[in-house]
């Protein structure tokens, strides 16, 4: 702890952290511009000028950055001198004389960090008469709109695209007072991370250009704290509407998971819940067609399909809450509830699960992920599975080379200095894979090659780190050379890190990253493991399953079925379509509840609007086992609701028919599921107040109340209660600063941009108060024996006639629902099938773009030729989970032709 | 003609007129009070506006006539006729005119008396009867004010009486030929005049509905034709009032003959009305106990006084 | 009492004295040009919608009455999608046009607006929106504006200067 002085008042503040962070933290509002918490400080934009004073004799001090200024014992500094006064407002009046008066048409008006800080500084009035300098602007594709007159030079957005975030197109041009932030040309900003730039600009440089198609305040926005389910990470979000529409989605912090960014997917691929393919009204198919149905009804027809004696069953789903898998486990009995993947996804993650329950080795979250300094990558390319995860592993890739820096004790907040040490230089970095993937860029060692070779180098790694394991047999020298150096990288690290995942669906891939974490603990490191899993609720459900779709096509190929109640699945894309058929047609009655209208929905007999994250309240549990609850953000004006309310109602009387409320639901599920105990933890109850009111979802700044439906009716109607959460649906709740992981918005007195978070932690940067949001439901237990797997396959010899086809990922389409979002939409590559140059020729294909045969399941399938010279002799990669590969379940061997 | 005809003519003139000026002094009051105020009152509904009473009627009559479920029923029905029947029979010893009279009896002012003092009940039975706090304080506020001023209201008259030796309203109009009786007895003119606004629970007086205080106190709780008979009883105390100042103090009929005897009483009568009204257009409502120790402490006294010094006076030129 | 007396004799007096009421409707009474009356939406000189969808009116708004949906065309150039007042809770304030940072929103010396029916009072753009300028003329906020959306080029404004080229070097 270090003693300074703040205006003549006594502070103890923890060591190594710079003034500004120290004022910040303390409460004080201080002005800054280039400082980022995640970025720390490079003392260009002068804004947090202080006056820093010798010791208590010095009455004159001189103007110095606070972000620049080490806060160690005795600093002592005004903020509210005169001197640093007017040199701030001096400042902000040279960076606003090329400002344009845009702030009316600017979509960050509002929530403009430029705007609170020319407040704060005092600057009120435009002295300067000459003209002010343009710049044109760049088209950056469809997800961030440019317009470079605003900029005033901050450096942010090149600091956390290329040195935060590893890209590689935006960047700084021309000199002195013209300098210009872009790409070269015009075109697409490549890097997954982009959509941060408008979080990170403190002005409306970068804006979101989804939300420029249906642009709103942020003061008129009702939004609720989510959790992201475009991945398995669970990254924390905030998702904003108005009239009924999703507006936008925000970071929401979380000190233990995403902190203050979020990718492209999560941040841009809300739109469609706002699709014109939503099932908003129950629906029952008469003669082919799908006719409305009225609600009571249905249940009463649903509810005498399922009487007494009639053999049902549920199909449940990794993008479902835990509460509405619980419900429709409850339905149909435990032994008819079937978890919805394949058998063979279902039996990756119960081994991931057992690894993360049984295992000692801890898995860290993805905060503390950016801690370790060696990483090694096996079978998961993370950066399109899960891309928040590739953020973090990015920043574990500078701790080593950081090291240089702190030995010569330059602090970490210290930027410039930091860089200047480290150069590109990254830390030890390994990547197995399949094909190249975007970390190869910082990768010390990549290997590419099948799913079984690569197991081969993670168990060959393992016996290196513990020479007590079986030694891998018929190794190759280039890959035995390349084990004997990741061992020795990772046995030199401090804090080894693992990182492995389900998305090439081979357990010995699984098995073989889980050997190499074992040794090294067995060596006493400090080793992380983490596991990624395919979908947002994939460990959730997994947990409710015993049993998963191939059981059910069993079942039912022996008896048919009466009833199958499928929850927010799409089974053509996630067992095949020769699956998906095959069970659907064995059963009389198929009910699904359902958001959007898909492949399945199109052979079902009633169908039940479901809610999206937008619509609905539950807890969904992440890669890492940390149970995350997120909220309805608005009650829409038609019959969408929470799955486990259709569910709940399904399973009662109908004579009374009302869902119960959501805390009732959890105490039920963690009843019956006494090992998911600390879902219940994960969020307040719906009960919970300040002093008597509730946490409001709306600002107090809300506009439009008494306008908004008068179109449709003059008379205001009530507005709707929230029975399921501890917030209220407007702007009637408390009003001060909000319980901080609860809160549906990011505001403070003078703080109306996203900045504000400040005030809801415990020191900038750090744990907001009151925690993080989230509980972890299973901790490794250091003493626990953890067993080896010994399993070793054998190496894969490619065949001659037959390939192998292996998934291939795409931030954007390789997920269900984000891909269906406009603006990512037109992310999403063109189908193709990925060969190596030399297996092309071999099949007598030369030119990229050529089409290409295969079949699959009896279906002859046409796509065009990608050269993918990373891939393996053998192996051919399908992009997963696009339109035209839809309906595929992997992997499969087929035959190609030209 | 018979007498009988001749008399029930009368009767049903006398009725009709009283009821039918009542109910043009909706308007006259709403012109005047607008007239004093720099206005123009109504002056949309026919020439002048004079149909007005035409259409508050009308709505009047339509309007709902709605008995709240927590009323003493029958009382509350009853109450509001009480004031238009005392008022109405009280015109039947007022004389408009030579003949001109329904009842000329010889003890003509205490019939007008004992007629006044029923008129309390309508008060005190509607505050009573609506089961409303505040109709109760109106009514009894109502009660004390017109016991009080009953008191010396019959004082103030029997100076009168004095000069003209007789309660009959005939004989004293015919005492007052050689001068009118308001010289002799301006302070029995005046506390008769007070006492008159007091009795009618006119402005400034109006203490028992006091809007800003009681919300129309007695008849917050009538609507309808019920409240439009405590509407048009007012109007008739006004015109009874005015008329028997005009029989006691102003001298009648009596007047100039280049007028017929009717129209002298109907100018006077008129005279005094327009009095009320500008009274109301004026003076602010003084407070409940203020009302009443000008009552108790100035007006009896004076009223007593007043009879006194006329005795004494009669009595010396006798 | 005396001044009771007198009292009645001055209010008697006023019998004499002309007539404060004007006869409506038959006689308008005079409304200042910045009198609150019934709201407008104006236009450019350019005659285009002044209306940016800045959604500060709304903001600003009391009674929350005013409400729209910013949308754009195809330079770019933002306007509102629809555009709400309900009247029926409009208190006539005026913060809206102190708000409005283009002279948009104007508050005209009109105020009849009666109607018989509650819903009726539920205006929008298509009512509100008026062929003039209003009381302000000569403003066109693109003109001054960083935006280029179809109303002038980059460094095309009163107070610009040419748009710099990113290529050069030279200090």
């Amino acid at each position: 702890m270090a003693k300074v002085f703040i205006d003549d008042i006594e502070y103890e503040v923890p060591d190594g952290k710079n003034m500004l962070e120290v004022c910040l933290s303390l409460g004080f509002d201080l002005t800054y511009f280039c400082w980022h918490p995640a970025l720390h400080s490079i003392g260009a934009c002068r804004q947090c000028g202080v006056i820093n004073y010798k010791d208590e004799n010095d009455k004159r001090g001189r103007i110095t950055m606070a972000c620049m200024l080490p806060a160690s014992n005795g600093t002592r500094i005004s903020i509210e001198a005169k001197a640093a006064h007017d040199f701030r407002a001096g400042n902000i009046e040279s960076l606003m004389l090329n400002h344009p008066h845009d702030c009316p048409v600017c979509d960050e008006g509002g929530e403009c960090h430029l705007q609170d800080m020319t407040l704060m500084s005092g600057h009120n009035y435009r002295r300067y008469r000459f003209k002010k300098r343009t710049h044109t602007n760049q088209y950056l594709g469809p997800f961030l709109n440019h317009e470079m007159n605003r900029c005033i030079q901050c450096y942010r957005c090149v600091r956390f695209y290329k040195d935060y975030a590893g890209g590689k197109d935006l960047d700084v041009f021309a000199a002195h007072d013209d300098i210009y932030f872009g790409r070269s040309e015009d075109g697409v900003l490549e890097n997954e991370f982009s959509g941060n730039l408008v979080e990170v600009c403190p002005t409306g440089v970068f804006t979101d250009k989804t939300l420029k198609q249906h642009y709103t305040r942020k003061w008129d926005l009702t939004s609720a704290p989510s959790v992201c389910h475009g991945c398995s990470l669970g990254c924390n979000i905030l998702a904003s509407q108005r009239y009924g529409t999703i507006r936008r989605i925000l970071t929401r912090y979380n000190g233990d998971v995403n902190g203050y960014f979020l990718c492209d997917r999560g941040r841009f691929g809300y739109e469609y819940t706002n699709s014109k393919k939503r099932i908003i009204k129950a629906l029952k198919r008469v003669s082919g067609t799908y006719q409305p149905i009225e609600n009571g009804n249905a249940f009463e027809e649903v509810k005498a399909l399922m009487g007494e004696g009639k053999k049902v069953i549920g199909i449940g789903s990794p993008r479902a809450s835990l509460e509405s898998n619980f419900l429709l486990k409850e339905l149909v009995g435990e032994n008819n509830f079937y978890g919805g993947i394949s058998n063979t996804e279902g039996n990756l993650i119960k081994q991931v699960i057992d690894i993360l329950k049984k295992g000692k080795v801890k898995t860290p979250s993805l905060a503390e992920a950016k801690g370790y300094d060696a990483v090694f990558i096996v079978g998961e390319d993370v950066t399109n599975t899960a891309p928040m995860l590739a953020l973090s592993l990015r920043q574990a890739a500078k701790n080593k080379p950081n090291e240089e820096a702190f030995a010569i004790r330059i602090p970490l907040w210290n930027d410039v200095a930091i860089r200047e040490i480290v150069q590109e230089r990254t830390g030890p970095f390994f990547i197995a894979t399949v094909h190249h993937t975007k970390l190869d860029e910082i990768s010390s060692g990549s290997f590419y090659g099948h799913p079984d070779n690569i197991a081969r180098l993670g168990h060959a790694v393992a016996q290196k780190i513990n020479n007590n394991l079986p030694s891998v047999p018929d190794a190759d020298r280039e890959s035995a050379s390349l084990s004997s150096s990741i061992a020795e990288a990772l046995l030199a690290a401090k804090k080894p890190l693992i990182v492995s995942g389900t998305s090439l669906f081979s357990k010995n891939v699984i098995e073989a990253a889980a050997n190499v974490a074992y040794a090294l603990k067995e060596q006493g490191k400090d080793v992380g493991l983490i596991y990624t899993v395919p979908e947002a609720n994939s460990v959730g459900m997994t947990l409710l399953s015993e049993n998963f779709v191939d059981d059910a096509i069993a079942r039912v190929e022996k008896e048919r079925a009466d009833v199958l109640l499928i929850l927010e699945n799409d089974l053509y894309q996630r067992i095949g379509k020769k699956d998906s058929e095959a069970i659907l047609k064995r059963c009389n009655q198929v009910v699904a509840f359902e958001n959007l209208e898909n492949e399945t929905t199109n052979s079902c007999d009633y169908l039940f609007p479901a809610g999206t994250f937008a619509e609905s309240t539950g807890t969904i549990v992440n890669n890492e086992g940390r149970a995350q609850r997120f909220y309805q953000v608005h009650i829409p004006r038609n019959e969408v609701r929470s799955s486990w309310k259709w569910l709940d109602i399904l399973r009662q009387d109908l004579q009374t028919a009302e869902a119960k409320d959501f805390d009732a639901i959890v105490d039920e599920l963690i009843q019956k599921n006494p090992e998911l105990q600390k879902i219940k933890e994960t969020a307040p109850t719906a009960d919970f107040r300040i002093g008597t009111q509730k946490i409001p979802r709306s600002p107090h700044r809300f506009s439009g109340r008494t306008s908004m439906i008068a179109n449709i009716n003059v008379s205001e109607p009530k507005p709707p209660v929230d029975n399921d959460s501890p917030m209220s649906f407007t702007m009637e709740g408390y009003h001060g600063i909000q319980p901080s992981p609860d809160t549906a918005f990011y505001w403070s007195p003078a703080w109306n941009s996203v900045q504000a978070i400040n005030k809801y932690q415990i020191e900038v940067g750090g744990p907001l108060h009151d925690g993080n949001p989230g509980k972890r439901l299973f901790e490794p237990d250091e003493n626990r024996q953890a067993k080896y797997f010994n399993d070793i396959p054998s190496s894969f010899h490619p065949s001659n006639d037959e390939l192998l086809v292996l998934p291939l990922y795409h931030i954007y389409g390789s997920e269900e629902l984000t891909a269906l979002s406009h603006a990512v939409k037109e992310r999403i590559p063109q189908a193709y099938i990925a060969l190596n140059e030399n297996e092309a020729r071999r099949k007598g294909l030369n030119a990229e773009g050529g089409k290409v045969e295969f079949y699959y399941q009896d279906k002859k399938w046409e796509l065009s030729l990608k050269i993918d010279n990373s891939l393996p002799d053998g192996i051919a990669g399908l992009p997963k989970g696009l339109n035209e590969t839809s309906g595929i379940g992997y992997p499969f061997r087929t035959k190609i032709n030209s | 003609m018979s007498e009988t005809w001749i008399h029930i003519l009368i009767i049903v003139c006398v009725l009709l007129g009283m009821v039918t000026i009542a109910a043009g002094l909706i308007y006259v009051e709403r012109r005047m009070l607008a007239v004093w105020q720099e206005r123009y009152g109504p002056n949309r509904v026919g020439p002048f506006g004079i149909f007005q009473v035409m259409a508050d009627m009308v709505k009047i009559f339509f309007k709902e006539d709605w008995i709240p479920g927590f009323v003493d029923r029958k009382v509350f029905i009853v109450a509001p006729t009480i004031i238009m029947i005392t008022t109405l029979l009280s015109f039947a010893i007022v004389p408009f005119a030579p003949g001109i009279v329904v009842a000329n009896l010889n003890v003509g002012i205490l019939f007008f008396l004992a007629m006044s003092s029923l008129g309390a009940y309508t008060i005190v039975l509607a505050g009573w009867a609506s089961n409303n706090k505040y109709s109760l304080i109106g009514g009894l506020r109502g009660a004390a004010q017109m016991i009080s001023y009953e008191v010396f209201m019959g004082l103030s008259l029997m100076g009168v009486v004095i000069l003209a030796g007789s309660f009959n309203m005939t004989d004293i109009v015919m005492a007052q030929k050689g001068m009118w009786n308001v010289v002799p007895q301006f302070i029995g003119f005046v506390i008769f005049f007070i006492a008159g606004l007091a009795e009618t629970h006119r402005l400034p007086f109006d203490i028992p509905e006091a809007e800003s205080e009681l919300i129309a106190g007695f008849h917050s709780e009538y609507s309808g034709m019920k409240f439009g008979m405590f509407f048009v009883g007012e109007y008739l105390g006004i015109t009874l009032v005015s008329a028997m100042t005009t029989v006691l103090f102003f001298g009648g009929w009596l007047g100039p003959s280049f007028l017929p005897p009717i129209v002298w009483f109907l100018i006077k009568m008129f005279a005094f009305i327009l009095v009320f009204v500008l009274l109301r257009a004026s003076l602010p409502r003084p407070r409940y106990d203020q009302l009443m120790s000008w009552g108790w402490k100035i007006l009896l006294p004076l009223a007593l006084l007043n009879l006194l010094v006329t005795g004494a006076i009669v009595l010396y030129n006798q | 009492m005396l001044s009771s007396i007198r009292t009645v004799w001055l209010v008697f007096l006023h019998m004499f004295k002309k007539r404060v009421t004007i006869e409506y409707p038959e006689k308008k009474a005079y409304l200042a040009p910045r009198w609150r009356g019934r709201i407008v939406l104006t236009r450019d000189p350019d005659h285009n919608e002044r209306c940016v969808a800045c959604y500060l009116c709304a903001a600003v708004c009391p009674t929350d009455c005013i409400s729209l949906q910013a949308t754009e065309d195809e330079n770019g150039r933002r306007k509102p999608e629809y555009f709400r007042i309900n009247f029926s809770r409009c208190i006539f304030c005026g913060l809206c046009e102190d708000a409005c940072p283009t002279y948009s929103i104007q508050l005209v010396p009109d105020f009849e607006m009666g109607e018989y029916k509650r819903q009726d009072l539920v205006y929008e753009k298509e009512d509100l929106l008026i062929d003039g300028q209003g009381k302000y003329h000569g403003y066109n906020f693109y003109r001054v504006a960083g935006v280029a959306v179809g109303v002038k080029g980059k460094g095309e404004g009163e107070n610009e200067s040419a748009p710099v080229d990113r290529k050069k070097l030279v200090p």
